[in-house]
């Protein structure tokens, strides 16, 4: 059954007033293929319906369940696997000769969503850096949805997620098999620390970060909330520190400090330096 | 770039083989291990194989061993795609020389991901 307009208006609404994400025409099929497991969830029959009954109690939980379901992403291990290989050939290397000394490095994953990404990049310091073990890696990982962020913690993955981009080798060294899904070993999961971060709002104080991922999160804001976001970043961020984006994302006519990397479809940028 | 598709069932052939000939990928079809030997000597090394575990003649793992005590095939990537999940079995084909593994069942996306991990350039 096709969405109403007047319900997919209220759908952009309370999204965008709850978490600033911005759901333009057009993306009425992203609102019916999230919303269409919990209206079956719920037994309510149609997205209509889950709207009707959103408006009778404005404060009950479903309202909450819809925006996760709207903030929830397909994602995968590795994903668009260019990111990786650029950390791992030359930002990587990089930062740990600047923080040979230290030997300390600050990471954080803004949009967790399911865990791969943060788990993949743990996969990658433990596998490539071996050195990094006797370094202090304060690596939070972040999303708005608290039902993803405890699958996160709990780094469970059906077979249908492990196969996807996960290389072979690394699920034997990294994987436990539970029943038919597959768990993150326990060393893994207690290196990350995973918390609730919207990006609209405030964001709790933090160390300044080595590294930060936020890729495929400013495809969802408007340009005034890109620029914000932007803005929290460049404070956030060390000066010889590198942010990631999206392959589809840009910081270009949004902030003039940050300078892209020469990077293969890496999505790096790196604030302007001097 | 050629590809090896090794599996007994004619209709998992049919679907590997369309995912990778919409990848520009030529595709050579062998029912079993032994089948797929044959096809190796008639082609020469190929760039790709995938290879299901459980055949009738000679199955998937021992067709792994095979090819890689050959040295004319060391450069050929070898992954395979079946329905055994068990941990023990994916670390004994990594162990005989499989490149990579996918459990059934498997999307384009996967194999497509997979192809990429094994460092193949494909479009």
């Amino acid at each position: 059954m096709a969405l109403n307009p007047a319900d997919f208006d209220y759908i952009s609404k309370i999204v965008r007033e709850q978490c600033a994400i911005v759901l333009e025409k057009g993306k009425e099929y992203l609102v019916d293929s999230r919303l269409m497991p919990l209206v079956h969830q719920e037994k309510l029959g149609s997205i209509e319906k889950l709207v009707i009954q959103i408006k009778s109690e404005p404060r009950s939980s479903l309202k909450d369940a819809v925006i996760e379901a709207m903030t929830t992403n397909e994602t995968s291990f590795f994903r668009d696997i260019h990111p990786f290989e650029t950390l791992k050939k030359e930002i990587l290397p990089e930062l740990l000769a600047k923080r040979k000394d230290k030997k300390e490095l600050n990471i954080w994953c803004g949009a967790s969503s399911s865990g791969q990404e943060p788990y993949s990049l743990v996969m990658l310091l433990k596998n490539d850096f071996p050195q990094l073990n006797s370094w202090k890696i304060n690596f939070s990982a972040s999303d708005i949805s608290n039902q993803m962020l405890n699958r996160c913690k709990s780094g469970i993955y059906s077979q249908l997620e492990i196969n996807r981009g996960l290389p072979a080798l690394l699920m034997v060294k990294y994987f436990e098999r539970i029943g038919t899904e597959w768990q993150v070993k326990e060393d893994l999961r207690k290196m990350i620390q995973f918390r609730i971060i919207n990006h609209s709002e405030s964001w709790p104080v933090m160390a300044p970060v080595d590294l930060l991922m936020m890729r495929n999160v400013f495809i969802y804001f408007d340009v005034e909330m890109k620029k914000n976001i932007l803005g929290r970043i460049r404070k956030l961020l060390r000066p010889d520190g590198y942010l990631f984006l999206g392959a589809a994302e840009t910081t270009l006519n949004l902030d003039e400090n940050f300078e892209r990397m020469p990077f293969k479809q890496s999505g790096c940028y790196r604030l302007k330096q001097g | 770039m050629r590809a090896l598709v090794i599996d007994d069932s004619r209709a998992i052939r049919l679907i590997l083989g369309q995912i990778l000939k919409a990848l520009k990928i030529e595709v050579i079809e062998a029912g079993h291990g032994l089948e797929a030997l044959e096809k190796l000597k008639e082609f020469g090394p190929l760039d790709l194989a995938l290879v299901d575990w459980n055949m009738p003649e000679m199955n998937g793992y021992e067709f792994v061993c095979e090819v890689r005590k050959d040295d004319q095939y060391k450069d050929m990537k070898l992954m395979m795609v079946t329905t055994e999940t068990e941990m023990a079995q994916v670390i004994k084909a990594l162990e005989a020389g499989a490149n990579e593994y996918v459990m059934k069942p498997f999307t384009k996306d996967m194999i497509v991901e997979k192809l990429t991990i094994m460092g193949l350039e494909i479009d």
